[in-house]
Protein backbone atom coordinates (compact mmCIF):
# COMPACT_ATOMS: atom_id res chain seq x y z
CA UNK A 1 0.00 0.00 0.00
CA UNK A 2 1.41 3.35 -1.02
CA UNK A 3 0.72 6.40 1.11
CA UNK A 4 -0.51 9.57 -0.62
CA UNK A 5 -0.83 12.89 1.15
CA UNK A 6 -4.11 14.77 1.01
CA UNK A 7 -3.38 18.50 1.56
CA UNK A 8 -6.38 18.61 3.88
CA UNK A 9 -6.26 15.25 5.73
CA UNK A 10 -2.57 14.31 5.67
CA UNK A 11 -1.07 10.91 4.75
CA UNK A 12 -3.64 8.23 3.79
CA UNK A 13 -3.76 4.88 1.95
CA UNK A 14 -3.65 5.07 -1.86
CA UNK A 15 -6.98 3.21 -2.07
CA UNK A 16 -8.73 6.31 -0.66
CA UNK A 17 -7.71 8.35 -3.72
CA UNK A 18 -8.98 8.53 -7.27
CA UNK A 19 -7.14 9.85 -10.34
CA UNK A 20 -8.93 12.85 -11.83
CA UNK A 21 -6.88 13.73 -14.90
CA UNK A 22 -3.89 15.80 -15.92
CA UNK A 23 -3.47 19.20 -14.26
CA UNK A 24 -3.86 22.30 -16.42
CA UNK A 25 -6.43 20.81 -18.82
CA UNK A 26 -8.85 23.74 -18.95
CA UNK A 27 -12.33 23.54 -20.41
CA UNK A 28 -12.77 25.60 -23.58
CA UNK A 29 -15.19 28.46 -23.24
CA UNK A 30 -17.64 30.01 -25.68
CA UNK A 31 -20.22 28.97 -28.25
CA UNK A 32 -17.94 28.54 -31.28
CA UNK A 33 -15.36 26.07 -29.96
CA UNK A 34 -14.30 23.80 -32.86
CA UNK A 35 -14.65 20.02 -32.59
CA UNK A 36 -10.85 19.59 -32.64
CA UNK A 37 -10.54 21.75 -29.52
CA UNK A 38 -13.25 19.78 -27.72
CA UNK A 39 -11.47 16.54 -28.68
CA UNK A 40 -8.23 17.92 -27.24
CA UNK A 41 -9.92 18.86 -23.99
CA UNK A 42 -11.97 15.68 -23.62
CA UNK A 43 -9.59 13.00 -24.86
CA UNK A 44 -6.04 14.01 -25.81
CA UNK A 45 -3.46 13.51 -23.07
CA UNK A 46 0.27 14.10 -22.60
CA UNK A 47 0.42 10.89 -20.52
CA UNK A 48 4.03 11.64 -19.55
CA UNK A 49 6.59 9.04 -18.54
CA UNK A 50 8.41 10.51 -15.55
CA UNK A 51 7.42 13.71 -13.73
CA UNK A 52 3.66 14.35 -13.78
CA UNK A 53 1.29 16.92 -12.38
CA UNK A 54 -2.19 15.48 -11.85
CA UNK A 55 -5.55 16.25 -10.31
CA UNK A 56 -6.57 13.69 -7.68
CA UNK A 57 -9.58 13.45 -5.43
CA UNK A 58 -9.42 12.20 -1.86
CA UNK A 59 -12.68 10.29 -1.87
CA UNK A 60 -13.14 10.22 1.88
CA UNK A 61 -13.09 14.02 2.26
CA UNK A 62 -14.16 14.86 -1.29
CA UNK A 63 -11.43 17.40 -1.95
CA UNK A 64 -9.71 17.76 -5.29
CA UNK A 65 -6.01 18.64 -5.24
CA UNK A 66 -2.82 18.57 -7.31
CA UNK A 67 -0.29 15.80 -6.85
CA UNK A 68 3.18 15.97 -8.37
CA UNK A 69 4.65 12.50 -8.76
CA UNK A 70 6.80 10.24 -10.90
CA UNK A 71 4.84 7.90 -13.17
CA UNK A 72 7.66 5.31 -13.29
CA UNK A 73 8.89 5.06 -9.69
CA UNK A 74 5.62 6.39 -8.18
CA UNK A 75 7.53 8.68 -5.79
CA UNK A 76 5.34 11.62 -4.76
CA UNK A 77 7.12 14.98 -4.86
CA UNK A 78 4.37 17.23 -3.52
CA UNK A 79 0.64 17.64 -3.12
CA UNK A 80 -1.12 20.96 -2.84
CA UNK A 81 -4.65 22.37 -2.98
CA UNK A 82 -6.02 23.48 -6.34
CA UNK A 83 -4.86 27.06 -6.71
CA UNK A 84 -3.46 27.03 -3.20
CA UNK A 85 -0.05 27.10 -1.52
CA UNK A 86 2.24 24.11 -2.00
CA UNK A 87 2.53 21.56 0.78
CA UNK A 88 5.56 19.31 0.48
CA UNK A 89 5.63 15.73 1.74
CA UNK B 1 20.33 -26.73 -42.46
CA UNK B 2 16.80 -27.51 -41.36
CA UNK B 3 14.33 -24.68 -41.85
CA UNK B 4 10.89 -26.19 -41.88
CA UNK B 5 9.44 -27.69 -38.72
CA UNK B 6 7.67 -31.03 -39.21
CA UNK B 7 7.54 -34.51 -37.69
CA UNK B 8 9.95 -35.59 -40.42
CA UNK B 9 12.48 -32.80 -39.71
CA UNK B 10 12.30 -33.60 -35.99
CA UNK B 11 13.01 -37.26 -36.75
CA UNK B 12 15.83 -36.38 -39.16
CA UNK B 13 17.47 -34.00 -36.68
CA UNK B 14 17.05 -36.59 -33.95
CA UNK B 15 19.12 -39.01 -36.01
CA UNK B 16 21.67 -36.25 -36.80
CA UNK B 17 22.13 -35.29 -33.13
CA UNK B 18 20.11 -32.00 -33.42
CA UNK B 19 23.03 -30.29 -35.18
CA UNK B 20 21.24 -28.97 -38.26
CA UNK B 21 18.70 -26.52 -36.77
CA UNK B 22 19.22 -22.94 -37.81
CA UNK B 23 18.36 -19.99 -35.57
CA UNK B 24 14.63 -19.17 -35.73
CA UNK B 25 15.35 -15.64 -36.97
CA UNK B 26 18.37 -13.73 -38.25
CA UNK B 27 19.94 -10.87 -36.28
CA UNK B 28 21.22 -8.55 -39.03
CA UNK B 29 22.89 -5.17 -38.59
CA UNK B 30 20.54 -2.28 -39.31
CA UNK B 31 20.65 -0.74 -42.79
CA UNK B 32 20.44 3.01 -43.57
CA UNK B 33 17.07 2.81 -45.26
CA UNK B 34 14.04 0.54 -45.63
CA UNK B 35 10.75 0.59 -47.51
CA UNK B 36 8.98 0.43 -44.15
CA UNK B 37 10.04 0.54 -40.52
CA UNK B 38 7.97 -0.88 -37.69
CA UNK B 39 8.65 0.35 -34.17
CA UNK B 40 7.95 -2.29 -31.54
CA UNK B 41 8.88 -5.97 -31.69
CA UNK B 42 5.88 -7.32 -29.83
CA UNK B 43 3.17 -9.45 -31.35
CA UNK B 44 1.52 -6.57 -33.26
CA UNK B 45 4.81 -5.25 -34.70
CA UNK B 46 6.09 -8.66 -35.74
CA UNK B 47 2.72 -9.62 -37.22
CA UNK B 48 2.71 -6.35 -39.17
CA UNK B 49 6.11 -7.20 -40.66
CA UNK B 50 4.98 -10.72 -41.52
CA UNK B 51 1.79 -9.62 -43.33
CA UNK B 52 3.66 -6.78 -45.10
CA UNK B 53 6.02 -9.38 -46.54
CA UNK B 54 3.53 -12.16 -47.12
CA UNK B 55 0.38 -10.33 -48.24
CA UNK B 56 1.86 -7.21 -49.82
CA UNK B 57 5.28 -8.45 -50.96
CA UNK B 58 7.08 -5.63 -49.11
CA UNK B 59 10.14 -7.39 -47.67
CA UNK B 60 12.61 -4.51 -47.26
CA UNK B 61 11.29 -3.98 -43.75
CA UNK B 62 12.84 -3.50 -40.31
CA UNK B 63 11.24 -4.23 -36.94
CA UNK B 64 12.94 -2.17 -34.22
CA UNK B 65 12.65 -3.42 -30.64
CA UNK B 66 14.16 -1.53 -27.71
CA UNK B 67 14.50 -4.69 -25.60
CA UNK B 68 13.97 -8.25 -26.75
CA UNK B 69 11.10 -9.35 -28.98
CA UNK B 70 7.94 -10.32 -27.14
CA UNK B 71 9.36 -8.92 -23.88
CA UNK B 72 6.66 -6.31 -23.35
CA UNK B 73 2.94 -6.97 -23.09
CA UNK B 74 3.13 -9.94 -25.50
CA UNK B 75 5.13 -11.82 -22.87
CA UNK B 76 3.13 -10.46 -19.94
CA UNK B 77 -0.50 -11.10 -20.84
CA UNK B 78 -2.72 -13.98 -19.75
CA UNK B 79 -2.88 -15.54 -23.26
CA UNK B 80 -6.67 -15.53 -23.70
CA UNK B 81 -7.97 -15.51 -27.29
CA UNK B 82 -11.66 -14.58 -27.76
CA UNK B 83 -13.96 -12.40 -29.86
CA UNK B 84 -17.00 -11.86 -27.64
CA UNK B 85 -17.57 -8.18 -28.40
CA UNK B 86 -20.77 -6.25 -28.92
CA UNK B 87 -20.55 -3.68 -31.73
CA UNK B 88 -20.36 -4.83 -35.39
CA UNK B 89 -17.10 -2.86 -35.89
CA UNK B 90 -15.49 -4.72 -33.00
CA UNK B 91 -16.85 -8.07 -34.13
CA UNK B 92 -15.31 -7.54 -37.59
CA UNK B 93 -11.97 -6.66 -36.00
CA UNK B 94 -11.71 -9.32 -33.29
CA UNK B 95 -13.47 -11.89 -35.48
CA UNK B 96 -10.72 -11.45 -38.09
CA UNK B 97 -8.08 -11.96 -35.39
CA UNK B 98 -9.85 -15.03 -34.03
CA UNK B 99 -10.12 -16.66 -37.48
CA UNK B 100 -6.47 -15.95 -38.24
CA UNK B 101 -5.46 -17.44 -34.87
CA UNK B 102 -7.27 -20.65 -35.82
CA UNK B 103 -4.98 -21.14 -38.80
CA UNK B 104 -1.89 -19.47 -37.38
CA UNK B 105 0.09 -22.58 -36.46
CA UNK B 106 -0.13 -23.88 -40.04
CA UNK B 107 0.34 -20.43 -41.58
CA UNK B 108 3.54 -19.72 -39.64
CA UNK B 109 4.77 -23.34 -39.51
CA UNK B 110 5.12 -22.71 -35.78
CA UNK B 111 3.00 -24.26 -33.05
CA UNK B 112 1.30 -21.40 -31.21
CA UNK B 113 -0.44 -24.00 -29.02
CA UNK B 114 -3.91 -22.58 -29.60
CA UNK B 115 -6.25 -24.42 -27.23
CA UNK B 116 -9.92 -23.65 -27.93
CA UNK B 117 -11.14 -24.73 -24.55
CA UNK B 118 -13.99 -22.22 -24.38
CA UNK B 119 -14.63 -19.27 -22.12
CA UNK B 120 -17.51 -18.57 -19.76
CA UNK B 121 -18.31 -14.99 -18.73
CA UNK B 122 -20.51 -15.39 -15.67
CA UNK B 123 -23.72 -13.61 -14.67
CA UNK B 124 -24.38 -13.01 -11.00
CA UNK B 125 -28.03 -11.84 -11.12
CA UNK B 126 -31.23 -12.23 -13.12
CA UNK B 127 -30.72 -8.75 -14.57
CA UNK B 128 -27.23 -9.64 -15.79
CA UNK B 129 -28.77 -12.67 -17.51
CA UNK B 130 -31.00 -10.33 -19.53
CA UNK B 131 -27.98 -8.27 -20.56
CA UNK B 132 -26.17 -11.51 -21.41
CA UNK B 133 -29.06 -12.60 -23.64
CA UNK B 134 -28.77 -9.28 -25.48
CA UNK B 135 -25.00 -9.73 -25.85
CA UNK B 136 -25.41 -13.28 -27.15
CA UNK B 137 -28.04 -12.16 -29.65
CA UNK B 138 -25.81 -9.33 -30.88
CA UNK B 139 -22.87 -11.68 -31.30
CA UNK B 140 -24.93 -14.31 -33.13
CA UNK B 141 -26.39 -11.70 -35.50
CA UNK B 142 -22.82 -10.59 -36.25
CA UNK B 143 -21.85 -14.18 -37.02
CA UNK B 144 -19.74 -14.83 -33.91
CA UNK B 145 -20.35 -17.99 -31.92
CA UNK B 146 -21.94 -17.42 -28.53
CA UNK B 147 -24.37 -19.32 -26.33
CA UNK B 148 -26.40 -18.31 -23.31
CA UNK B 149 -25.55 -20.80 -20.56
CA UNK B 150 -27.80 -21.71 -17.65
CA UNK B 151 -26.41 -22.34 -14.19
CA UNK B 152 -26.47 -26.09 -14.94
CA UNK B 153 -24.39 -25.50 -18.07
CA UNK B 154 -21.88 -23.52 -15.99
CA UNK B 155 -21.74 -26.36 -13.45
CA UNK B 156 -20.87 -28.72 -16.29
CA UNK B 157 -17.93 -26.64 -17.64
CA UNK B 158 -16.61 -25.29 -14.31
CA UNK B 159 -17.67 -27.73 -11.57
CA UNK B 160 -15.13 -26.44 -9.04
CA UNK B 161 -16.63 -22.92 -9.05
CA UNK B 162 -18.17 -21.73 -5.77
CA UNK B 163 -21.86 -22.66 -6.22
CA UNK B 164 -22.60 -22.59 -2.48
CA UNK B 165 -25.71 -20.82 -1.17
CA UNK B 166 -23.46 -18.40 0.75
CA UNK B 167 -21.48 -17.33 -2.35
CA UNK B 168 -20.99 -13.56 -2.48
CA UNK B 169 -21.44 -13.67 -6.27
CA UNK B 170 -23.93 -16.47 -7.01
CA UNK B 171 -24.02 -17.85 -10.56
CA UNK B 172 -27.18 -17.42 -12.63
CA UNK B 173 -25.61 -18.50 -15.93
CA UNK B 174 -23.27 -16.87 -18.38
CA UNK B 175 -22.11 -16.17 -21.93
CA UNK B 176 -20.22 -19.09 -23.43
CA UNK B 177 -17.88 -18.77 -26.39
CA UNK B 178 -16.73 -22.24 -27.37
CA UNK B 179 -14.08 -21.10 -29.86
CA UNK B 180 -12.35 -18.95 -27.24
CA UNK B 181 -9.33 -20.29 -25.46
CA UNK B 182 -5.65 -19.68 -24.93
CA UNK B 183 -2.50 -19.59 -27.07
CA UNK B 184 1.15 -19.69 -26.09
CA UNK B 185 2.09 -16.00 -26.01
CA UNK B 186 5.85 -16.38 -26.58
CA UNK B 187 5.19 -18.74 -29.48
CA UNK B 188 3.02 -16.11 -31.18
CA UNK B 189 5.88 -13.58 -31.05
CA UNK B 190 8.54 -16.11 -31.99
CA UNK B 191 6.42 -17.67 -34.76
CA UNK B 192 5.75 -14.31 -36.41
CA UNK B 193 9.42 -13.32 -35.98
CA UNK B 194 10.66 -16.54 -37.56
CA UNK B 195 8.20 -16.36 -40.46
CA UNK B 196 8.89 -12.66 -41.10
CA UNK B 197 12.65 -13.16 -40.93
CA UNK B 198 12.32 -16.05 -43.38
CA UNK B 199 10.65 -13.67 -45.84
CA UNK B 200 13.51 -11.15 -45.55
CA UNK B 201 12.42 -8.84 -42.72
CA UNK B 202 15.22 -7.49 -40.48
CA UNK B 203 14.43 -7.95 -36.79
CA UNK B 204 16.67 -5.60 -34.83
CA UNK B 205 16.64 -5.98 -31.05
CA UNK B 206 18.17 -3.68 -28.41
CA UNK B 207 17.43 -0.77 -30.73
CA UNK B 208 15.41 2.03 -29.13
CA UNK B 209 13.84 4.80 -31.19
CA UNK B 210 14.87 8.10 -29.60
CA UNK B 211 13.47 10.54 -32.17
CA UNK B 212 11.79 10.93 -35.54
CA UNK B 213 13.31 12.43 -38.68
CA UNK B 214 10.76 14.95 -39.90
CA UNK B 215 11.14 16.87 -43.18
CA UNK B 216 8.55 18.86 -45.17
CA UNK B 217 5.89 17.93 -42.60
CA UNK B 218 6.34 14.20 -43.15
CA UNK B 219 7.95 11.47 -41.09
CA UNK B 220 11.00 10.33 -43.07
CA UNK B 221 12.78 8.06 -40.63
CA UNK B 222 13.86 7.39 -37.08
CA UNK B 223 16.86 8.12 -34.89
CA UNK B 224 17.76 5.07 -32.82
CA UNK B 225 20.37 3.94 -30.34
CA UNK B 226 21.90 2.05 -33.29
CA UNK B 227 21.92 4.95 -35.74
CA UNK B 228 19.54 6.70 -38.13
CA UNK B 229 17.26 4.75 -40.45
CA UNK B 230 15.07 6.17 -43.19
CA UNK B 231 11.74 4.99 -44.56
CA UNK B 232 8.77 6.70 -46.20
CA UNK B 233 6.30 4.63 -44.18
CA UNK B 234 6.73 4.03 -40.48
CA UNK B 235 4.39 2.12 -38.20
CA UNK B 236 4.39 2.09 -34.43
CA UNK B 237 2.98 -0.70 -32.26
CA UNK B 238 4.33 0.11 -28.82
CA UNK B 239 1.26 -0.25 -26.58
CA UNK B 240 1.71 1.53 -23.23
CA UNK B 241 4.57 3.65 -24.56
CA UNK B 242 2.60 5.11 -27.50
CA UNK B 243 2.26 8.52 -25.80
CA UNK B 244 6.04 8.71 -25.29
CA UNK B 245 6.70 8.27 -29.03
CA UNK B 246 3.77 10.50 -29.95
CA UNK B 247 5.33 13.31 -27.89
CA UNK B 248 8.55 12.96 -29.92
CA UNK B 249 6.48 13.15 -33.12
CA UNK B 250 4.69 16.25 -31.84
CA UNK B 251 1.14 15.12 -31.09
CA UNK B 252 -0.97 13.78 -28.24
CA UNK B 253 -3.05 10.59 -28.13
CA UNK B 254 -6.26 9.84 -26.19
CA UNK B 255 -4.35 7.37 -24.03
CA UNK B 256 -3.61 6.92 -20.35
CA UNK B 257 -1.02 4.29 -19.45
CA UNK B 258 -1.76 1.98 -16.54
CA UNK B 259 -0.15 -1.12 -15.07
CA UNK B 260 -2.12 -4.32 -15.55
CA UNK B 261 -1.07 -7.12 -13.26
CA UNK B 262 -1.18 -10.86 -13.68
CA UNK B 263 0.10 -13.76 -11.63
CA UNK B 264 0.44 -17.53 -11.77
CA UNK B 265 0.15 -20.20 -9.10
CA UNK B 266 2.36 -23.22 -8.68
CA UNK B 267 1.53 -25.93 -11.26
CA UNK B 268 -1.03 -28.55 -10.29
CA UNK B 269 -2.77 -31.42 -12.09
CA UNK B 270 -5.61 -30.51 -14.50
CA UNK B 271 -8.54 -29.06 -12.57
CA UNK B 272 -9.92 -26.27 -14.79
CA UNK B 273 -10.24 -26.88 -18.54
CA UNK B 274 -11.86 -23.61 -19.59
CA UNK B 275 -11.43 -19.85 -19.11
CA UNK B 276 -13.67 -18.42 -16.37
CA UNK B 277 -14.42 -14.70 -16.02
CA UNK B 278 -16.46 -13.29 -13.16
CA UNK B 279 -17.57 -9.67 -13.68
CA UNK B 280 -18.52 -9.58 -9.98
CA UNK B 281 -15.01 -10.15 -8.72
CA UNK B 282 -13.37 -8.68 -11.83
CA UNK B 283 -11.15 -11.76 -12.01
CA UNK B 284 -10.55 -14.32 -14.73
CA UNK B 285 -8.50 -17.49 -14.61
CA UNK B 286 -7.39 -20.36 -16.80
CA UNK B 287 -4.99 -23.26 -16.29
CA UNK B 288 -1.87 -23.28 -18.42
CA UNK B 289 -0.61 -26.40 -20.16
CA UNK B 290 2.07 -26.56 -17.45
CA UNK B 291 -0.67 -26.66 -14.80
CA UNK B 292 -0.30 -23.17 -13.37
CA UNK B 293 -3.40 -21.10 -12.69
CA UNK B 294 -3.02 -17.97 -14.81
CA UNK B 295 -4.84 -15.16 -13.01
CA UNK B 296 -5.76 -11.70 -14.19
CA UNK B 297 -7.94 -8.90 -12.95
CA UNK B 298 -8.59 -5.20 -13.16
CA UNK B 299 -6.18 -2.38 -13.91
CA UNK B 300 -4.20 -0.67 -11.20
CA UNK B 301 -5.96 2.63 -10.50
CA UNK B 302 -2.84 4.80 -10.69
CA UNK B 303 -1.49 5.94 -14.09
CA UNK B 304 1.89 4.27 -14.38
CA UNK B 305 4.85 3.27 -16.53
CA UNK B 306 6.25 1.04 -13.74
CA UNK B 307 6.03 -2.63 -14.78
CA UNK B 308 5.33 -3.84 -11.25
CA UNK B 309 1.81 -3.13 -10.08
CA UNK B 310 0.70 -2.15 -6.59
CA UNK B 311 -0.43 -4.45 -3.78
CA UNK B 312 -4.04 -3.28 -3.21
CA UNK B 313 -5.03 -4.40 -6.72
CA UNK B 314 -3.26 -7.74 -6.34
CA UNK B 315 -5.00 -8.29 -3.01
CA UNK B 316 -8.36 -7.57 -4.64
CA UNK B 317 -7.65 -10.02 -7.46
CA UNK B 318 -6.56 -12.81 -5.14
CA UNK B 319 -9.51 -12.37 -2.77
CA UNK B 320 -11.82 -12.40 -5.82
CA UNK B 321 -10.18 -15.60 -7.05
CA UNK B 322 -10.68 -17.31 -3.69
CA UNK B 323 -14.33 -16.25 -3.66
CA UNK B 324 -14.72 -17.90 -7.10
CA UNK B 325 -12.64 -21.00 -6.33
CA UNK B 326 -12.23 -21.56 -2.56
CA UNK B 327 -10.13 -24.68 -3.31
CA UNK B 328 -7.41 -22.45 -4.78
CA UNK B 329 -6.68 -21.18 -1.25
CA UNK B 330 -4.29 -24.11 -0.98
CA UNK B 331 -2.18 -22.90 -3.92
CA UNK B 332 0.98 -20.85 -3.62
CA UNK B 333 1.61 -17.95 -5.97
CA UNK B 334 4.71 -18.47 -8.09
CA UNK B 335 5.09 -15.16 -9.92
CA UNK B 336 3.46 -11.75 -10.21
CA UNK B 337 4.22 -9.07 -12.80
CA UNK B 338 2.66 -6.17 -14.71
CA UNK B 339 2.58 -4.77 -18.22
CA UNK B 340 1.91 -1.17 -19.20
CA UNK B 341 -1.33 -0.96 -21.15
CA UNK B 342 -2.64 1.89 -23.32
CA UNK B 343 -6.15 2.68 -22.13
CA UNK B 344 -8.43 4.65 -24.47
CA UNK B 345 -11.71 6.31 -23.35
CA UNK B 346 -13.90 4.05 -25.52
CA UNK B 347 -11.88 0.87 -24.87
CA UNK B 348 -11.30 0.35 -28.59
CA UNK B 349 -7.98 0.43 -30.44
CA UNK B 350 -6.56 3.23 -32.58
CA UNK B 351 -5.50 2.15 -36.07
CA UNK B 352 -4.67 4.66 -38.79
CA UNK B 353 -2.33 7.41 -39.94
CA UNK B 354 -1.13 9.68 -37.17
CA UNK B 355 -1.29 13.50 -37.24
CA UNK B 356 2.29 13.28 -38.58
CA UNK B 357 1.94 12.04 -42.20
CA UNK B 358 3.97 8.93 -42.91
CA UNK B 359 3.68 7.68 -39.34
CA UNK B 360 0.95 5.07 -38.75
CA UNK B 361 -0.58 3.98 -35.43
CA UNK B 362 -1.52 0.62 -34.00
CA UNK B 363 -2.25 1.23 -30.31
CA UNK B 364 -4.93 1.65 -27.70
CA UNK B 365 -5.64 -2.07 -27.27
CA UNK B 366 -5.66 -1.55 -23.51
CA UNK B 367 -5.90 -4.83 -21.65
CA UNK B 368 -6.91 -6.81 -24.74
CA UNK B 369 -4.11 -6.64 -27.28
CA UNK B 370 -2.95 -10.25 -27.36
CA UNK B 371 -6.16 -11.68 -28.79
CA UNK B 372 -6.03 -9.08 -31.59
CA UNK B 373 -2.43 -9.59 -32.77
CA UNK B 374 -3.19 -11.18 -36.17
CA UNK B 375 -5.76 -8.46 -36.97
CA UNK B 376 -3.59 -5.60 -35.70
CA UNK B 377 -0.77 -6.88 -37.89
CA UNK B 378 -2.97 -7.36 -40.94
CA UNK B 379 -4.47 -3.88 -40.70
CA UNK B 380 -1.26 -1.96 -39.97
CA UNK B 381 0.42 -3.85 -42.82
CA UNK B 382 -2.43 -2.79 -45.13
CA UNK B 383 -1.98 0.85 -44.06
CA UNK B 384 1.79 0.74 -44.54
CA UNK B 385 1.55 -0.96 -47.93
CA UNK B 386 -1.30 1.08 -49.42
CA UNK B 387 -1.41 4.25 -47.30
CA UNK B 388 -5.16 3.65 -47.01
CA UNK B 389 -7.57 2.13 -44.53
CA UNK B 390 -8.99 -1.33 -44.83
CA UNK B 391 -12.80 -1.38 -44.27
CA UNK B 392 -12.22 -3.11 -40.95
CA UNK B 393 -9.73 -0.53 -39.66
CA UNK B 394 -11.58 2.60 -40.87
CA UNK B 395 -13.92 2.94 -37.83
CA UNK B 396 -10.91 2.76 -35.50
CA UNK B 397 -9.14 5.83 -36.93
CA UNK B 398 -8.00 8.55 -34.54
CA UNK B 399 -10.57 10.90 -36.13
CA UNK B 400 -13.38 9.25 -34.15
CA UNK B 401 -12.41 11.38 -31.15
CA UNK B 402 -13.19 14.53 -33.16
CA UNK B 403 -16.31 13.25 -34.92
CA UNK B 404 -17.63 11.68 -31.71
CA UNK B 405 -18.24 8.33 -33.41
CA UNK B 406 -16.78 6.30 -30.53
CA UNK B 407 -16.98 2.51 -30.31
CA UNK B 408 -17.62 2.15 -26.61
CA UNK B 409 -16.94 -1.49 -25.79
CA UNK B 410 -16.77 -0.75 -22.06
CA UNK B 411 -20.48 -0.07 -22.32
CA UNK B 412 -21.12 -2.57 -25.14
CA UNK B 413 -19.53 -5.75 -23.84
CA UNK B 414 -18.65 -4.76 -20.30
CA UNK B 415 -14.92 -5.16 -20.75
CA UNK B 416 -12.71 -3.57 -18.16
CA UNK B 417 -10.14 -1.83 -20.34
Amino acid sequence: MQIFTCPFCGPRDESEFHFGGEAGNTRPDGADVPAERWARYLYMRANPKGATSEVWVHMTCGEFFIMERDSVGHKVAASHPLGGAEKSE
Amino acid sequence: MTRRYSAFSLFKEGLAGQTGWEPAWRSPSPRKSYDAIIIGGGGHGLATAYYLAKTHGVTNVAVLEKGWIGGGNTGRNTTVVRSNYYYPESVALYGLAHRLYEGLGQDLNYNVMLSQRGMISLCHSAIEMEIAARTVNAMQISGIDAELYSVDDVRRVAPIYNFSAQARYPVFGGVWQGRAGTARHDAVAWGYARAASGLGVDIIQNCEVTDFIIADGRCRGVVTTRGEMRAERIGMAVAGHSSVLAAKAGFHLPINSYALQACVSEPVKPILDTVVLSPGTGVYVSQSDKGEMVIGGALDRIPSYGQRGNLPTLEGVISGLLEMFPAFGQLKLMRQWAGIVDVVPDSSPIIGESPLPGLFLNCGWGTGGFKAIPAGGTLLAHLLATGKHNDISRPFDLDRFVTGRLIDEAAGSGIAH
